[in-house]
């Protein structure tokens, strides 16, 4: 569903990404892992097109979308969390998952002036949206409470949630279990696995915790210094000699 | 340390010193052909002395004075207390808003001419603030060159009914749908801009309008502006002493009364009223609609909003494009107010007047903003002698108002949302 | 011959405003260089600055002093002294506190602090303008069959000279200096050069000195050039100013001197070939077109957007 080829990224005279390809099918887990600095991110960026890639092509159901701008990259169903987390704080935990619903509610604004009836049932299933994912996540008793004051962890749900009322095809974490305690770690771990399989979504996952990621990802790619340096199941990266060669020589 | 903190205040009293001495101090003053400079008056410069001392004894004891204001039980009532209740609040702040146009509505039959003709300045600048407060408050878009949509819907006024007689209801809709056009052609290629260079820009494009408006000297009239603009009427009712216009009727012919000169001071109040309440009708509504909540999660992390499907540059052009259409709102009113109007009334500083009272009302917040264009229209004309200390004032606000409470007085309230339980 | 001289003419005198908007812009641009902010009241402190210098002048003749290099060093040395002195107090008071936070605050209360600086002049000195004394004059001629003759005035030399002394001694400082190689750290990365050990808030405070200094020299050279002087003088230089920081690339200070020049040319022929009406609508229009397609100016470097 998801095709990456040869994608390479040049910031001036540095390479960050080069060369580096994957693929993701319909209801998979796969993680990018790979040492700090490595271009995981950037390769992140490039898929959800803040980055013009400066080589190499990006396939969506087919189609290529490398640098196609940003919005509407999330409105073919290719959804983002950002490595620290963003959400518009100073705004309630309700609005930020309307927000998110933004293109599913565009209908014209004279209607929204004069409050149509079909504008008002669109608004409403926006809110049951909304309400049905805080459930899920735990925060439905938030739900009018500032983002920017929820705990950390609870920040981490939200901006999952934020991109599941989008109704994705694709989501894309970036780094999801930074700072969670294992507690939450675990509950994170479930909520990715349910996600594939109760929701269909499939799922590229930044992380370095690498328990959550040899136990959910279906197919894990390392990459080291911006280039491919393995791919395969769990099972054969955790045996790869160059992968080990390279993490224990970073550390 | 100690001697370090002397050191340092005393360093501070010099440049207060410095920076004060010879521009209050030394006056100069034109005599004939020659400049001549004279010394102020003895009070001015035992105040000059009084303020470097009071900034020795600030600097030098800063600690322990920080330290007893913390601990004093704050001083204004409304930062530090709880929160009120959310539901609370909104129903007080509904009561106020219900309250200010009872009053309003009443206001203009037992006060002086005078004072309804300050009303209705208070009315365009209430429209002027609501309408910026959408593109700065909202969605935190920095505009300097507002004023320049304010001209738009005044000038087209003036040019309109100059060249075609165009009644003012005509011209309201006009006006207003031109300067919204312009918010949105300027606006399409600088929207893009990052917010400090957009300021910028915005204030370039107010400059250059007013520039044009001056020197277009056979359209406007250069600075000589434009007259002759006519008041609104109802009906077709003119409210002068003779009809001017064939066809319509006179407004005290009509009814029956003696001819007053406040009929018409106070219908065009009236209507400046009712056009207020309208603009902040529509703005509250946008701010309850997916629109008015994207332009708030664009000001508050543009990324995040670009990730989840919403396009820059649609979401400010709307904020923008709303704006400039009820500054040209305000503007038709203005023109048909004054009867006259020339590039002096669009200059930048008025710009600034109203961002400032957007500044002090709390960015975002409807009630907040209003309040504050009541207050900065109308305090210089309480105290004269505050009139001239205006502009100082303002400016010293907004400094300390960024310092202090960046949020404004009345900060804006979050709209509660009741989400029911889904299985 | 005559076209060419009056094309000469319009060059040297757009030269020699640009000499003086590069002196401002220098200001703006480190300011920016250091901590990412307009400083919005930059034009105010320029504007003090010719109002120090006027009244130093005004107050030495009246004390009797006739040699005129004397007078003018010192009304330079008193501009200077009292334009730094406000632009460090303008930091302290007005930006220190907010710095670091949303990018508009500092923004907003620059802008209060440029309203506030340009009513405290107005309100101590009035609002009329007073006249500046032509304390050079005389100047080259040069004709062509004696019909139209260019010339180069004393006053235009000073100003080139003045700007390039000062553009030296600033290039000088930024590059050998402790403070000045501090500063280049700073501008770099401020977060870095914190922990490395170099006091930032000294380093910023030199900036806006350093700044505010040269703004005061174009104070003095400008109010002369000009002949008068207003309480809203430096609000148009500013903008001016801040167009040619961003024209040659902002946080750049070569790119404040080209960048400078270039809008003083461009001005001047404006004046000379259109009308002189227009000449503001050319430098913001200029401005609006630089920052549409090149945003970072002549000389300045690209911004990665951070993610």
């Amino acid at each position: 569903m998801l095709e990456v080829q040869n994608l390479s990224m040049r910031f001036g005279g540095l390479l960050a990404v080069d060369g580096v390809s994957l693929d993701v099918q319909e209801r998979e887990i796969v993680s990018i892992i790979g040492p700090n600095g490595a271009g995981k991110t950037t390769v992140f960026n490039c898929m959800s097109g803040f980055y013009k890639p400066s080589g190499g092509k990006i396939l969506f159901e087919g189609k290529e979308v490398q640098g196609t701008p940003d919005y509407k990259i999330s409105r073919l169903g290719m959804v983002r969390t950002f490595q620290h987390v963003r959400l518009f704080t100073k705004m309630s935990v309700a609005e930020n998952l309307l927000v998110a619903q933004h293109r599913h509610l565009n209908t014209n604004m004279l209607a929204g002036l004069l409050g149509t009836p079909n504008y008002k049932k669109r608004e409403q299933k926006a809110l049951d949206r909304a309400a049905y994912w805080l459930e899920r996540v735990g925060l439905l008793d938030l739900a009018n409470r500032e983002a920017g004051n929820l705990a950390y962890g609870q920040q981490r749900r939200l901006e999952i949630a934020r991109c599941m009322v989008t109704e994705p095809k694709l989501l894309m974490l970036d780094e999801p279990a930074a700072g969670l305690n294992p507690a939450e770690t675990k509950e994170l771990n479930q909520l990715i696995v349910s996600l594939k399989e109760d929701y269909n979504v499939s799922v590229v996952l930044i992380e370095h915790d690498m328990s959550l990621v040899m136990d959910i990802s279906d197919r894990i790619n390392v990459i080291n210094q911006g280039r491919p340096l393995a791919s395969g199941t769990p099972e054969e990266i955790r045996q790869n000699d160059d992968v080990i060669k390279a993490y224990l020589g970073e550390a | 340390m100690a001697a370090n903190n002397l050191r340092h205040a005393l360093f501070c009293a010099v440049v207060t010193l410095i920076i004060s001495i010879p521009i209050l101090g030394l006056n100069l003053e034109a005599e004939g052909i020659n400049i001549i400079l004279t010394g102020a008056k003895t009070s001015t410069y035992i105040a000059i002395v009084l303020a470097a001392i009071a900034v020795f004894v600030f600097q030098a004891y800063r600690d322990s004075i920080m330290g007893l204001l913390g601990k004093l039980p704050n001083l204004n009532p409304l930062a530090d207390k709880e929160p009120m209740e959310q539901s609370k609040r909104a129903k007080l702040e509904s009561w106020i808003l219900t309250g200010i146009i009872v009053l309003a509505l009443f206001w203009p039959f037992v006060v002086s001419r005078g004072s309804v003709d300050l009303a209705t300045l208070v009315l365009i600048y209430v429209m002027l603030a609501l309408g910026l407060n959408v593109v700065v408050g909202l969605a935190g878009l920095l505009d300097l060159g507002y004023v320049a949509f304010y001209a738009v819907g005044a000038y087209t006024f003036a040019l309109l009914s100059q060249y075609t007689g165009i009644s003012f209801w005509m011209a309201l809709p006009i006006g207003a749908l031109l300067a919204g056009l312009t918010g949105m052609t300027l606006g399409f290629p600088v929207l893009r801009l990052r917010g400090d260079y957009l300021a910028i820009v915005t204030l370039g494009f107010g400059e250059i309008i007013r520039i044009l408006l001056n020197n277009w000297t056979t359209l406007t009239g250069g600075p000589n502006g434009i007259g002759g603009i006519p008041e609104p009427t109802l009906f077709g009712m003119e409210f002068g002493r003779r009809v001017k216009e064939e066809g319509n009727t006179s407004f005290h012919e009509t009814f029956g009364i003696a001819y007053s000169g406040e009929h018409k001071v106070i219908f065009l109040y009236l209507i400046a009223l009712v056009l207020a309440v309208i603009t902040a009708l529509i703005i509250r509504r946008f701010m309850r609609m997916p629109v008015g909540r994207a332009w708030e999660a664009l000001r508050e992390d543009e990324i995040a909003a670009r990730s989840l499907g919403l396009s820059r540059t649609a979401v400010k052009l709307s904020a923008f494009t709303i704006g400039a259409f009820f500054a040209g709102f305000a503007g038709t009113v203005f023109a048909s107010k004054q009867g006259f109007i020339s590039p002096e009334s669009f200059v930048f500083l008025e710009s600034a007047i109203i961002l400032a009272i957007v500044v002090l009302g709390g960015m975002g917040s409807q009630l907040g903003v209003i309040l504050a264009a009541i207050a900065v229209t109308i305090l210089p004309e309480l105290a004269r002698e505050f009139s001239e200390y205006r502009m100082l004032i303002f400016g010293a606000a907004m400094v300390l108002m960024m310092v202090w409470r960046p949020q404004g007085l009345l900060p804006m309230r979050r709209i509660h949302i009741t989400l029911n339980k889904q299985e | 011959m005559q076209d060419l001289l009056y094309f000469s003419q319009q060059l040297i005198n757009g030269l020699t405003i640009g000499s003086a908007y590069a002196l401002i812009a220098i200001g703006y641009t480190m300011v920016y260089g250091i901590i990412g902010m307009i400083n919005f009241a930059h034009g105010e402190i320029y504007m003090i600055g010719a109002y120090t210098a006027l009244i130093a002048i005004t107050g030495l003749t009246a004390l009797g002093l006739a040699w005129l290099p004397l007078i003018l060093v010192v009304a330079l040395l008193c501009a200077m002294l009292v334009s730094s002195s406000m632009g460090w107090a303008v930091e302290r008071v007005a930006y220190r506190p907010v710095r670091g936070r949303h990018r508009l605050i500092p923004l907003i209360s620059a802008i209060g602090m440029s309203i506030f600086l340009q009513n405290y002049v107005h309100l101590a000195q009035g609002s009329r303008n007073v006249g500046f004394p032509a304390l050079i004059e005389g100047g080259f001629n040069f004709s062509a069959d004696g019909a139209f003759e260019m010339s180069l005035s004393y006053m235009q030399i000073t100003i080139f000279v003045t700007t390039l002394i000062c553009m030296t001694v600033l290039s000088l400082f930024i590059s050998r200096s402790r403070t000045g190689r501090a500063c280049r750290a700073v501008s770099q990365d401020l977060g870095m050069a914190s922990l490395l050990g170099i006091d930032t808030n000294r380093i910023i405070s030199a900036t806006f000195i350093i700044g505010a200094a040269l703004a005061a020299v174009a104070g003095l050279l400008l109010g002369m050039y000009y002949g008068s002087i207003d309480p809203l003088f430096g609000f148009i230089a500013g903008l001016k100013a801040f167009t040619a920081a961003v024209l040659g690339g902002i946080g750049s200070i070569p790119g404040a001197m080209l960048g400078g020049l270039i809008l003083g040319v461009a001005e001047s022929m404006t004046s000379g070939y259109l009308s002189g009406e227009y000449k503001d609508v050319v430098s913001f229009g200029l401005l609006i077109l630089i920052l549409l397609f090149k945003p970072t100016g002549l000389l300045g470097k690209p911004e990665v957007e951070k993610i």
